[in-house]
């Protein structure tokens, strides 16, 4: 009797058909078996855990740290020129993202900005897992010279200046910064690594806290941007007629079964915030990307890593960086599998945006090509036109809610 | 000893697992699991040289997070075997990939018990988990199956 409704429940008809009024019999029946369900629901939103805590960033989950660091993301003077804040690449109205194959800071980067909207989430940052938490993350660019372009006593004297009081509140006095030069860091400007590398070894810690402390805002700051809702989350709850199109059911049945999609796109973020070689062709014009097998040598070795002096962990903390798989050919040109929430309306591409469109990162998909270096996990699953095409339409479910847009921000 | 029931209990607290043999139906999502596949959590090392067994600490084992198990690793008539050396690797069989993290042996719980931390299964299916045992008897393996 259970089973006799369970399978009724899960009788679909193709929205369209049955507004038309057309006779049931002409419509395709959607049936899910019990696993399908279980793993549709998996990758409803409604399924995400709550954010967990960063045992590295204590003001993590602080209202005051997060309007700082709402303020900071979007403060140009924190660049070189002026000009750049994070928010000239993570665009508020576009999902944190800047639609262009190569983020453009002061120069030009080497890799395809990515979203932030659940990156709480996220054990590893960047698509080469190279910073361990939010707020190691957010002070790459801030010391990059094709991004920010600035260094840390210049941001520092940034803080003092136009942060104190809140700074202050949350962190705790500042140092005594006119004594710092200002312009002085570990960066590749020549004059700021000699200026830098006069300072006392004391000042520099002094400096070296309140860069990480600027971190630790933005880190809570971006810990507050989460996915909203769509119309894939409203089918997934339900599994109810006329959510879905017949095209956007069908993708979704090769997305969990013969796509194999799944395997690494899965759980309410469609990530497995793990790093996967799929033979994505090198991009041209760049210099050799050796992609995860670089990112783990370069976390272990971040001072701003969970277990650096910089972090607030404790002992026992720090469990993804102490067992992190750090050697082995799987690393090699392995990029973080992005979440696909939202992907269908940010092209293009990949770590570097090599593929232009969703149409053609199906099709790469379908053909698996060899790596340019190390080894493809792909098997070719020659999908046909319409199933690529459907593939796409169901990618496009996930795509925020227009209606929500401003929800949480974005 | 791990009985059948704990053994159960462990594979239906992973959510919506896949029961080996006859419930992965056509078109379902992945590769199907071998129908013979030995789901036991306590068996004899290849050789013979030890009996081990596994356990999560932490029930169900969930997709994505990291977890801790206990290895016991006995003497063929059941006396603990002190201090050996355990190395883990793993990974899943049918997509040609390994385990997503180094996991260790962190502490000597005694009585042959052992903790291993950083464990984690960033996907769905059939997991396998090698463990290289060295101990008074000598070197000897032992494969598990886990299909999650
Ligand atoms: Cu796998």
């Amino acid at each position: 009797m259970r089973r006799a409704a369970a399978i009724l429940s899960s009788v679909l008809f193709g929205a369209g058909l049955l507004a038309a009024g057309l006779h049931a019999a002409s419509a395709p029946a959607v049936r899910w078996t019990e696993e399908e369900r279980a793993i549709i629901r998996s990758l409803a939103l409604d399924a995400l855990p709550p954010l967990p805590t960063d045992p590295s960033n204590r003001v993590a989950d602080d209202p005051r740290a997060a309007e700082l660091g709402r303020a900071l993301f979007f403060d140009v003077r924190l660049s070189a020129n002026g000009q750049v804040a994070c928010a000239t690449c993570h665009l508020p109205e576009r999902q944190f993202q800047d639609d262009v194959p190569l983020a453009r800071g002061v120069g030009t980067t080497t890799r395809r900005t990515m979203p932030i909207a659940g990156m709480a989430h996220s054990p590893f940052l960047f698509w080469d897992g190279r910073a361990d938490s939010l707020w190691s993350q957010a002070l790459g660019p801030l010391e990059s010279p094709v991004e920010h372009g600035g260094n840390r006593t210049q941001y520092a004297h940034v803080i003092a200046e136009h942060y104190r009081e809140r700074y202050e509140a949350v962190f705790g006095p500042l140092p005594e910064t006119v004594k710092f030069p200002p312009q002085a860091g570990p960066v590749a400007d020549p004059d700021a690594t000699r200026a830098w590398e006069a300072m006392p070894e004391a000042d520099r810690e002094a400096v070296n806290r309140v860069f990480a402390n600027i971190g630790k805002a933005i880190a809570a700051f971006e810990r507050t941007i989460t996915p909203a809702p769509t119309r894939f989350d409203a089918y997934a709850s339900t599994l109810g007629a006329g959510i879905l199109n017949e095209d956007e059911v069908a993708g979704l049945r090769l997305f969990i079964g013969k796509g194999e999609c799944v395997n690494c796109h899965n759980g309410p973020l469609l990530t497995d915030n793990h790093f996967h070689n799929t033979g994505v062709p090198a991009a041209s014009g760049l210099p050799k990307d050796l992609g995860r097998a670089a990112g783990a040598k370069l976390v272990r070795e971040d001072p701003f890593n969970c277990l650096g002096p910089y972090s607030d962990a404790g002992e026992g903390d720090c469990s993804e960086l102490r067992f992190m798989a750090a050697d082995g050919h799987e690393l090699l040109r392995a990029y973080k599998t992005p979440s696909l929430r939202g992907a269908a309306g940010r092209p293009p591409y990949m770590h570097a945006g090599q593929i232009p469109t969703l149409a053609d990162v199906v099709a790469h998909y379908s053909a698996a090509p060899a790596a340019p270096a190390g080894h493809s996990e792909l098997r070719p699953l020659n999908l046909s036109e319409t199933e690529r095409r459907q593939l796409i339409a169901f990618l496009a479910t996930l795509n925020p809610d227009p209606d929500d847009k401003g929800r949480n921000g974005f | 000893m791990l009985t059948l029931t704990s053994r159960r209990a462990l594979l239906l607290g992973i959510p919506a697992l896949v029961l080996a043999g006859g419930i992965v139906t056509a078109g379902a999502m992945m590769r199907s699991v071998p129908s013979d596949l030995d789901l036991a959590l306590e068996k004899p090392t290849a050789a013979g040289l030890y009996k081990a067994a596994i356990a999560p600490q932490t029930n169900p084992v969930s997709v994505g997070s990291m977890h801790a198990w206990t290895v016991t690793v006995l003497t063929p008539t059941g006396a603990p075997i002190k201090a050996a050396k355990i190395g883990i690797n793993g990974g899943m069989p049918q997509h040609g990939h390994g385990l997503p993290t180094a996991p260790q042996v962190t502490k000597d719980l005694g009585g042959g018990r052992y903790l291993i931390e950083g464990m984690k299964f960033n996907m769905r299916g059939w997991w396998t988990l090698d463990l290289a045992i060295d101990g008074p008897k000598g070197a000897d393996t032992v494969t598990f199956n886990l299909v999650l």
